[in-house]
């Protein structure tokens, strides 16, 4: 790996996301708008917001940098520029770290701008440190970018790339534990629930909640960074120099 | 030793056999064309040269290592058939961009930029180009980092022929200063602008020579003339 082609992908990554502020302003605008909305829904009965709130607040960068990834990459697969750099000095790690950093340096300000309103305005409180959230918010968003740069590789059109997302996505979020206990799950369910990595982002963000940071929430952490540790090297692996 | 040398290079793509064992070789220092029709076997060729084709027999080594080894990789300029940059970058900011991987300086930059005349155009974003300008943006980053070999895949369709000469005057200077260059098109009187020439058939070599010796090999004053009676040569010669 490189420092110098890490930070090229990196700047030039960022770059083309600042030439689209329509996108950036949805990244950044959707998630406060539905924590806004989840506040008004469970207004006077703020326990449940107080819930659901802080969890939310750290899974909306995983749906949004999974989608935006895997959009990004399957461009960079079927407009040729993919070719042109497995013919440069550039190591397949080089480009995903660098999509890594550059989303990931994009989820702090997500999580900045969304915790700063719904800690602020929207007044829901965590028991927990507050930084923690917004640690655990952006390590999310790089697991969703790894995530998403993997599953990249099995998208022809970007109309298939899209449907991964509810694929993908929408059964973790359904089994990670927010919606139904995970101990009142099925066993399969709960076997499922326990193979997914959004299941630990989950945890760990229901402990900073509660402020139960104990070995439990160490071993989600460390779990989750397991995972997009996994992801990268599965995404490594989808990328061919040579191919038919 | 030559920068180029296929030995029975056989290529599959898509259950089709596209080069059924090509052998060739393309000499240092020299501005060589590639040419044939369309389908002819041209951009596999070239795929194979710069190592991103999967080969299933044979073999291609480039400046004296295995087409696609690692060391090669900040020496082969590659500009591929349809242009490779980012329509939502400017022109600057793609060439910054395949710089930094190539560890060239920003004055790499601002000589590729004005040896593809876009100086006029450079900090507009890419999607807003003519298919034209869209293109020399690609070449131009092929450019960088003074490659000893340049391989490019139609470097000038759709060009003005203004232009065109004078990018063929680039690739001669640059092949003066002791770049190699293979050059496909599949207009053949790009061919007289060549040192020396490799026509290709349905995957086929059919001539390998300079553009006066096949001339002179057909009695023919044109060179699309030349390459008619090598075509119609080769089929009295299969019966």
């Amino acid at each position: 790996m490189s420092v110098r082609v890490t930070g090229a992908v990196a700047v030039r990554v960022l770059a083309q996301l600042r030439r689209d502020p329509r996108t950036l302003a949805l990244i950044v605008g959707v998630p406060c708008l539905l924590e806004t909305l989840l506040e008004q829904i469970f207004h006077g009965r703020s326990l449940v917001f107080q819930q659901v709130g802080a969890p939310l607040l750290g899974l909306f960068p995983f749906v949004t940098m999974f989608l935006v990834t895997s959009i990004t990459m399957l461009r960079e697969r079927t407009s040729g520029t993919l070719e042109r750099l497995m013919t440069l000095p550039l190591g397949k790690l080089d480009l995903l770290a660098g999509y890594g950093i550059a989303f990931g340096a994009f989820a702090v300000l997500q999580a900045a701008v969304v915790s700063a309103l719904t800690f602020g305005l929207l007044g829901l409180d965590v028991a927990g440190p507050r930084p923690v959230v917004v640690a655990l918010a952006v390590a999310n968003a790089v697991l969703g970018t790894a995530l998403g740069l993997f599953v990249s590789a099995f998208a022809t059109t970007e109309f298939q790339a899209v449907q991964f997302m509810p694929a993908v996505v929408f059964p973790q979020i359904l089994l990670c534990g927010l919606f139904v206990p995970r101990g009142s799950m099925a066993g399969w369910l709960r076997a499922l629930s326990d193979a997914f990595p959004l299941t630990y982002a989950y945890e760990a963000l229901a402990h900073t909640a509660s402020n139960t940071l104990d070995g439990r929430f160490a071993a989600d952490v460390v779990i989750v960074c397991g995972c997009i540790a996994l992801a990268l090297a599965l995404g490594a692996a989808t990328l061919r120099r040579r191919t038919p | 030793m030559d920068a180029i040398a296929s030995e029975q290079l056989h290529v599959v793509r898509g259950g089709k056999v596209v080069l059924p064992g090509l052998t060739c070789t393309v000499a240092r220092g020299s501005v060589t064309g590639l040419l044939g029709p369309s389908g002819s076997g041209k951009s596999t060729f070239i795929r194979s040269v710069v190592g991103v084709q999967r080969i299933a027999g044979g073999r291609v080594d480039v400046l004296g290592s295995p087409a696609g080894a690692r060391q090669l990789r900040a020496r082969v300029g590659y500009l591929t058939q349809a242009p490779s940059v980012y329509d939502d970058l400017t022109v600057r900011e793609n060439l910054r961009f395949f710089a930094r991987v190539l560890a060239a300086g920003a004055e790499a930059v601002e000589r590729a930029i004005g040896q593809v005349a876009l100086t006029d155009v450079a900090d507009r974003v890419v999607s807003r180009l003519s298919g034209g300008q869209r293109a020399r943006v690609s070449l131009a980053t092929a450019l960088l980092g003074e490659p000893e070999l340049l391989v490019l895949d139609e470097p000038t369709v759709g060009l003005d022929p203004v232009l065109r000469a004078d990018l063929w005057g680039l690739f001669h200077e640059l092949a003066d200063a002791g770049a190699t260059l293979l050059v496909s098109s599949h207009v053949m009187d790009e061919a007289d602008r060549c040192d020396s020439l490799l026509l290709l058939r349905e995957g086929r070599l059919l001539a390998a020579a300079t553009p006066a010796a096949l001339r002179e090999r057909t009695g023919a004053a044109q060179l699309d003339e030349a390459f008619l009676r090598l075509i119609r040569g080769e089929g009295e010669g299969a019966e």
